[in-house]
């Protein structure tokens, strides 16, 4: 049985389309993850998943449980962390763990070998306010919250976003301990670099899958070389390169520029001699241009690009 | 005024025992990308909150586009222009009313207004969209329109606050350009930011521990100094000892 199920899904609202006939399973025991940017449609798909939102179309199953029919079953079994943080703020963490223990019938006490990883972290702080503590506390007592009644999948909405490096590194080495013990997770983000932390990933944009596969899988898929070209006025470079004549797309990734070619299929030492030889003859002397591997990010440009419709940028 | 648009001499700022900028010195000069990163609680909001005239410091002095951060707030208000992620744009009114509004607030003559606002709706391709509700528009585009209403007085300096969270990969590019562009045309941009690998856009990056810079210079030079093979690395290092202490 798989941990997710769902087929067709979709959901409008007042004539927009969030969700747009949505199909993915989520093996059991996978971490999983949805990448995409805001108003991609996470937020209603996983509303949908914990049965707080119906679909107008398509089915959803969790824990082989139909999400609209079996709703009562699967509460007691789902943990969910919205994307907002939603604890009580006057709460002190400990009367905020203690309050979500009894609303599913049971105590901290019953429950301190499951959470204890995530809870020593807290327990300094047991006393302090909610509102209080920081951004990565914060989504580290939500987790906390999520677990307590002993979910037997995790689903949790952009437990990462605002929170500096540091916290997000934390927190999704606690999912894999977390998966590693065995629970399903479901998780979303809209940081690209934290693909590679899931077993498989779904890239959405605008209420549709793009691609469903292993982060490796969805790299692979990208279907020409990549060249990531520097230049010391990295601007003007990138302005230049677009007007080649040969470009396919340049994007600006950090220090370097990320240059693929229209001629798919030509050698890669053709396409770094031909870009390097069009910056030198564009005053660029010091430019070069080497082979480099496409990131999960790359992968995303060129799926929304090719698309077509993105052409001013983000309609989301 | 000098090529240093930003300079900052031992700023401090104490709130009661705590404090939260700890001597801070750097400059940054006209036309620089400066990327100004810390974990949380690490005393960025602090810092960049003196910096705009907000907050006044506990010791140390500063220089904003010239002026002096004690004597000269308002001017300095004159002088730069903000951008935050929270809120940047008034969201009932359209993009021509927004850009009419923030022109009024800095003094601009209704010609000058006009000029303007066509120029960035052009510029931004929302000429079609420039009389709907702001709040219609999809994220990316109000973004990059909050980005150039920061720039309509063409301030000297302008402070952006988590630009680009939570919208598309293509979208945070083009307003990288949006950046470059301003940057080239002689606007220092001192931007804070979450993402990391985003960092790297910035020409220098300063990351700030504990009300400390802990580290600054060019990302390239700072991965080869530290060797590491990313600022997220470099960052995570430094900060981590701080972040079990806090909360």
């Amino acid at each position: 049985m798989n941990a997710v199920a769902v087929e067709g899904l979709t959901k409008r609202f007042a004539g927009s389309v969030a969700l747009d006939r949505v199909s993915f399973t989520v093996a059991p025991g996978e971490l999983f993850g949805f990448i995409g940017p805001d108003g991609a449609g996470k937020t209603t798909l996983f509303r949908i998943l914990v049965t707080l939102l119906e679909p107008d179309a398509g089915r959803a199953s969790v824990l082989g449980r139909d999400v609209v029919k079996e709703f009562r079953a699967l509460r007691e079994r789902v943990g969910y962390m919205p994307g907002r943080f939603s604890l009580y703020p006057d709460l002190s963490v400990e009367e905020n763990l203690r309050f979500f223990a009894s609303v599913f019938g049971t105590t901290i006490g019953a429950e301190r070998a499951r959470i204890a990883p995530i809870y020593a972290q807290l327990e300094p702080f047991k006393a302090r306010r909610a509102a209080a503590l920081s951004g990565g506390m914060k989504q580290k007592l939500a987790l906390c919250c999520a677990l307590v009644h002993r979910p037997e999948i995790l689903i949790l909405d952009e437990p990462t976003t605002g929170v500096d490096a540091v916290s997000r590194r934390e927190f999704w080495e606690l999912l894999g301990e977390l998966k590693q013990g065995g629970l399903n997770v479901v998780v979303s983000t809209p940081y690209m670099d934290e693909a590679r932390r899931c077993d498989r990933i779904a890239l959405i944009h605008r209420g549709r899958l793009l691609a469903v596969d292993t982060p490796a899988g969805i790299v692979r898929a990208f279907d020409r070389p990549l060249l990531g070209v520097r230049a010391r006025d990295r601007f003007k470079a990138l302005l230049a390169l677009r007007a080649f004549q040969h470009a396919h797309s340049v994007y600006p990734f950090g220090e370097v520029i990320h240059y693929t070619d229209q001629r798919k299929n030509a050698p890669t030492e053709t396409l770094t001699a031909d870009v390097r030889a069009f910056l030198a003859a564009k005053g660029f002397a010091d430019a070069s241009a080497e082979p480099i591997e496409p990131t999960v990010e790359d992968s995303f440009i060129a799926r929304t690009a090719s698309s077509g419709d993105q052409l001013d940028g983000g309609a989301a | 005024m000098s090529d240093v648009t930003i300079e900052v001499k031992d700023l401090t700022r104490r709130f009661g025992d705590f404090i939260a900028v700890d001597r801070i010195s750097f400059e940054v000069k006209a036309g620089e990308v400066f990327g100004f990163l810390g974990a949380n609680g690490a005393g960025k909001t602090t810092a960049i909150r003196m910096l705009i005239g907000l907050l006044e410091p506990s010791g140390g002095t500063a220089r904003i586009a010239g002026h002096d951060i004690y004597t000269e707030s308002e001017a300095i208000k004159q002088s730069i222009g903000y951008m935050s992620q929270r809120f940047s744009l008034y969201e009932d009114l359209t993009p021509r009313e927004n850009i009419r509004l923030y022109g009024g607030i800095y003094g601009l003559t209704r010609k000058q207004i006009r000029e303007r606002s066509d120029r960035v709706l052009a510029r931004l391709g929302l000429a079609g969209v420039a009389d709907d509700a702001v709040r219609r528009l999809p994220l990316g585009w109000r973004q990059k329109l909050a980005f150039s209403v920061a720039l309509i007085h063409e301030p000297h300096i302008v402070f952006l606050d988590e630009p680009t969270s939570g919208v598309d990969p293509i979208t945070r590019r083009q307003f990288w350009e949006l950046i470059y562009e301003a940057a080239s045309a002689g606007t220092t941009v001192l931007v804070s930011t979450h993402y990391m690998d985003e960092a790297e856009y910035c020409d220098r990056i300063s990351i700030m521990v504990s009300g400390r810079i802990a580290a600054i210079g060019a990302p390239a030079d700072l991965k080869r100094q530290f060797g590491v093979n990313s600022i997220d690395e470099l960052f995570v290092r430094l900060a981590r000892p701080q972040s079990e202490t806090s909360a």
